[in-house]
């Protein structure tokens, strides 16, 4: 196995990680890093549980080639303000808890880009992030309620 | 498995001479990674990341031209207000791709050259008359996207060449045309697509899911320019059968693309075309 090293910003701090080329972003962030909040589902782009920000936007990691985010600014979920949870706690969008960490880096996101409202739906805005125990309802809810908050 | 990182272009292109045809470019990797980790046959290949040549980022405009990056995502393309104005379907196109998480990361020069016959940008690229940069050491060429596939996942792209960029000419619309069926409203690939557009260079009509490729269906096309009287969607069974062959497969079948690519056709250019 050949292994690199590539240097990027994590969660604000200056990260330096020995990688193999075949790492995705997700398997350096949970096995390497052991930031194990952003979570596996399909691995194939498709359900958003292991969304994390790459340069300030939501992408799957289960789909970044590890050497692509050298020199780049990665956020998880374990950045974000754990009062960022209760609103959808409230609202009964949580459940098993497996897409929870996605959705609420997604929300989170829009909360931070609200002028996307004026062109998106948060519905379409969410459609990257699937949930199969509690239904989307109480998740739409929760972002609007956050949307809601000044904070 | 084993990468290689250029930061120029030239260096990349250097890359993909010298390996033979074994290297394989990478840009948001979106469709490479799916399969990436159950995939053995993967181990053995050898990549070239072209994550680090910003210079093939940036849409730009010109007076006559939209020039998409080689590496110019559907999220750029989805932020840009002009191109809303100019090219409305390449956003709505764009914005039926995945969701924001792969809109972030694919690249329309990788919907190209995916070459799959489901793609969403590619019918978009391919009724705007779209043309393909293709950067080799030295050479360049320009190939019409809808002259660029010669069979399913088979183009004129050499393995030594780069798409590098995507000219689209600016010309005034009169119609535009986007249709994408799948089982839900995202995250889904077409079970058919269509593209439509009208201008003074004349109708484009380009069909997804329905051939081995993305194709444009000249004798739909014919049909519309000489304004052949169409009284309902089974009198455009004839020319849908001529331009494509749709199959049964995992997503739809043959029958139920051919009569929808019909019915959709019909009851979204009736007004358009004052038919019945």
């Amino acid at each position: 196995m050949t292994t690199l090293t590539i240097a990027f910003t994590l969660n604000g701090v200056p990260t330096s990680v020995a990688i193999d080329p075949a790492d995705r972003l997700l398997d350096t962030l949970r096995y390497t890093l052991a930031l194990t909040g952003t979570k596996e589902g399909c691995g194939e782009g498709e359900c958003g549980a292991c969304t994390v920000y790459l340069d300030g936007l939501p992408v799957n990691s289960c789909l970044v080639p590890t050497y692509q985010v050298r020199g780049r600014r990665v956020e998880t979920v374990e950045a974000l303000d754990p009062r960022a949870l209760a609103p959808f706690e409230r609202a009964g969008a949580t459940q098993c808890g497996a897409c929870t960490p996605g959705v609420v880096m997604t929300a989170m996101w829009v909360r931070a880009h609200r002028e996307l409202l004026t062109t998106h739906t948060i519905r379409e805005l969410m459609a990257g992030n699937l949930c199969r125990c509690t239904g989307y309802d109480g998740i739409v809810d929760s972002i609007q309620t956050v949307l809601g908050e000044r904070v | 498995m084993s990468v290689l990182l250029p930061r120029r272009e030239r260096e990349a292109l250097e890359l993909l001479a010298s390996h033979d045809g074994d290297a394989v470019p990478i840009a948001g990797g979106t469709d490479l990674l799916v399969h990436w980790p159950v995939r053995l046959e993967e181990r053995g290949k050898t990549y070239v990341d072209l994550s680090a040549l910003n210079a093939l980022k940036p849409l730009r405009w010109t007076a006559d031209e939209l020039i998409l990056g080689g590496l110019t995502t559907y999220w750029d393309v989805i932020q840009e207000p002009r191109v809303r104005k100019e090219f409305p379907l390449l956003v709505e196109a764009a914005r039926q791709v995945g969701a924001i998480q792969i809109q972030a990361r694919g690249t329309w020069a990788g919907n190209i050259v995916n070459a799959s016959p489901a793609a969403d940008g590619v019918p978009v690229l391919m009724a705007y008359d779209a043309i393909v940069v293709l950067e080799s050491l030295g050479a360049r060429e320009e190939v019409p996207l809808d002259r660029f596939y010669l069979g399913y996942k088979e183009m004129r792209r050499r393995s030594d060449q780069l798409v590098v960029a995507i000219r689209i000419p600016r010309r005034p619309y009169a119609y535009g045309l986007f249709e994408k069926v799948g089982s839900r409203r995202a995250q889904a690939i077409a079970k058919l697509g269509l593209a439509v557009t009208h201008c003074e260079a004349g109708w484009r009509v380009v069909a997804a899911s329905m051939a081995p490729t993305i194709r444009r269906c000249p004798a739909i096309e014919r049909l519309l320019e000489e304004r052949a009287p169409v009284r309902g969607p089974d009198d455009l069974l004839p020319a849908i059968d001529r331009d494509v062959s749709p199959i049964d497969d995992i997503r739809s079948t043959a029958h139920y693309r051919r009569q929808v690519m019909a019915r959709l056709l019909y009851h979204d250019l009736r007004e358009r075309c004052g038919w019945p």
